[in-house]
């Protein structure tokens, strides 16, 4: 129990992994849901081309371990004469490599949309952006909603490698504070637990999107 | 503007429009001339291409040759032809001719009333609330004003196609285009779908209709248009069809049909 009540101690440290672990969460699912939206329609759109580069970097961002685009874009950028904090390095990681994911997650849903949404959108005179937006954006998010719950939890467990560059998120904060006092059990297990809080959190937040999506669903 | 001619009442010109899917010709010549206020029936066999010829007059499909004009401005193409109209002339000519799916095609994220709205609102940019207005007036022309909140995928399929029937009125088209719009539903709902359209046609609506209901065909439309293989066949009133027809495959079909319903 006296690891514990080190940890108490600490609280303020525990406290500050937690907030960061969560703001990263946060803007790395926004955004990469996002910029994952903008590049699927290039997916699957007509311009060979542009689909061909998108699937390219989604490709590359499937088949390269996290850990090391981290360490790519912590300690490779620079080299370019592009310095960024730890935190920027880490949040861009994150957003960059989920972005990947989260647009071929969409194509997906869009490829199993009925395809006369698309069509009656289409005769209707919508065209581009307002074809996306008023149309295809809804019934693609609410198709791709279980698999985009999935991604958010792979965001959060990706967050805990940013420790290697020194981010100030849970996994480094409790780092931090094990091998000062040396317990790591008591860390760890305090680290984990607060992961599965954010987990379940996460979860109850989806489940109440799935309420919105049971009426919509296409 | 020698492409754009203005021949008084006329709401669509289709001029030897064709039509190819890889080496398989769809559509073979087609002309076909719509007056204001008219009701015409696509009859002829599954595959002749009614439904294509549908999908070619708002561009969904691009016609390989031919011409086709709504209310006297060519449609897709700009320049005689040499030149694709841009999305933005497309979206502004699209908007004037309503089409009703076979599938209804409804966007299932919308309810009953956003869906009557969208498009007026978005793409024709019209005023929200007087677009309200006259979205309730259309549901409650289809029957489905207590509806208006649903969303499409709690309503039956004859109050789905009744949906697509308002949405598509709502922007106040031209010209309305039906493809199949019962042949989805089980017979018990066809009826109900069938008198709103019938009630269109009394308010000489100007409408294309797909349809395999030749009972229907014979009491609403103005004319009837019986395609085979990709080619008008005959032409003519519903009476001289129904009880003299012309062709030899027009006599087979309506044949067939008979044996079909006795």
């Amino acid at each position: 129990m006296h690891d514990f009540l080190i940890i108490w101690a600490h609280i303020d440290l525990v406290f500050t992994g937690l907030i960061n672990t969560l703001i990263l969460i946060v803007l790395a699912g926004v955004m990469s849901i996002l910029l994952g939206l903008i590049l699927t329609p290039l997916l699957v759109g007509s311009n060979k081309a542009l689909a061909t580069m998108v699937q390219c970097y989604v490709d590359a961002m499937r088949c390269v371990p996290f850990l090391l685009f981290v360490y790519l874009i912590y300690f490779g950028l620079p080299t370019l004469g592009l310095r960024l904090s730890s935190w920027t390095a880490g949040a861009l990681a994150l957003v960059l490599y989920n972005t990947a994911y989260m647009a071929e997650l969409l194509r997906g849903a869009w490829l199993e949309l009925p395809p006369s949404i698309l069509e009656s959108g289409r005769s209707f005179g919508f065209t581009g952006w307002g074809l996306l937006r008023h149309i295809m954006v809804t019934p693609m998010l609410i198709r791709a909603l279980p698999m985009i719950g999935n991604q958010l939890i792979q965001i959060l467990k990706d967050s805990a490698f940013l420790t290697v560059i020194a981010v100030k998120e849970l996994t480094h904060e409790l780092n931090g504070i094990q091998s000062t006092y040396f317990i790591p059990f008591a860390a760890f297990l305090t680290a984990l637990i607060l992961y599965w809080i954010i987990c379940i959190l996460m979860e109850m937040v989806m489940g109440s999107f799935e309420q919105f999506a049971v009426l919509r669903r296409p | 503007m020698h492409e754009n001619f203005q021949t008084s009442d006329m709401v669509l010109q289709i001029n030897g429009i064709s039509k190819k899917f890889d080496e398989k010709t769809v559509l073979h010549d087609v002309s076909l001339q719509v007056k204001k206020g008219e009701t015409i029936c696509l009859l002829g066999p599954s595959g002749c291409g009614k439904s294509t010829l549908l999908r070619c007059i708002n561009w969904l499909e691009t016609p390989d040759a031919g011409s086709i004009h709504v209310t006297g401005v060519r449609m897709g193409v700009r320049d005689n032809g040499v030149v694709k109209m841009n999305d933005q002339d497309l979206s502004q000519m699209r908007a004037r001719i309503g089409m009703v799916f076979q599938s209804f095609a409804l966007w299932p994220h919308l309810s009953v009333l956003d869906n009557v709205m969208l498009s007026p609102i978005h793409v024709q940019k019209r005023d929200k609330k007087t677009v309200r207005e006259e979205a309730m007036l259309l549901l409650q022309k289809v029957g489905l004003q207590d509806h208006f909140a649903q969303f499409p995928a709690k309503l039956s399929g004859g109050q789905k196609q009744r949906v697509g029937i308002a949405r598509a009125l709502a922007m106040k088209p031209e010209v309305l285009l039906l493809d199949e719009p019962t042949s989805a539903l089980d017979p018990m709902l066809v009826g109900e779908v069938l008198s709103v359209i019938q009630s269109l046609a009394q308010e000489q609506v100007t409408m294309v209709i797909v349809t395999h209901e030749m009972q229907f065909a014979k009491q609403v439309s103005t004319r009837v248009v019986f395609m085979d293989q990709g080619h008008v066949v005959e032409t003519a009133t519903p009476d001289q069809f129904f009880s003299h027809p012309a062709t030899e495959k027009a006599q087979k079909f309506l044949t067939r049909f008979h044996g079909l319903n006795h």
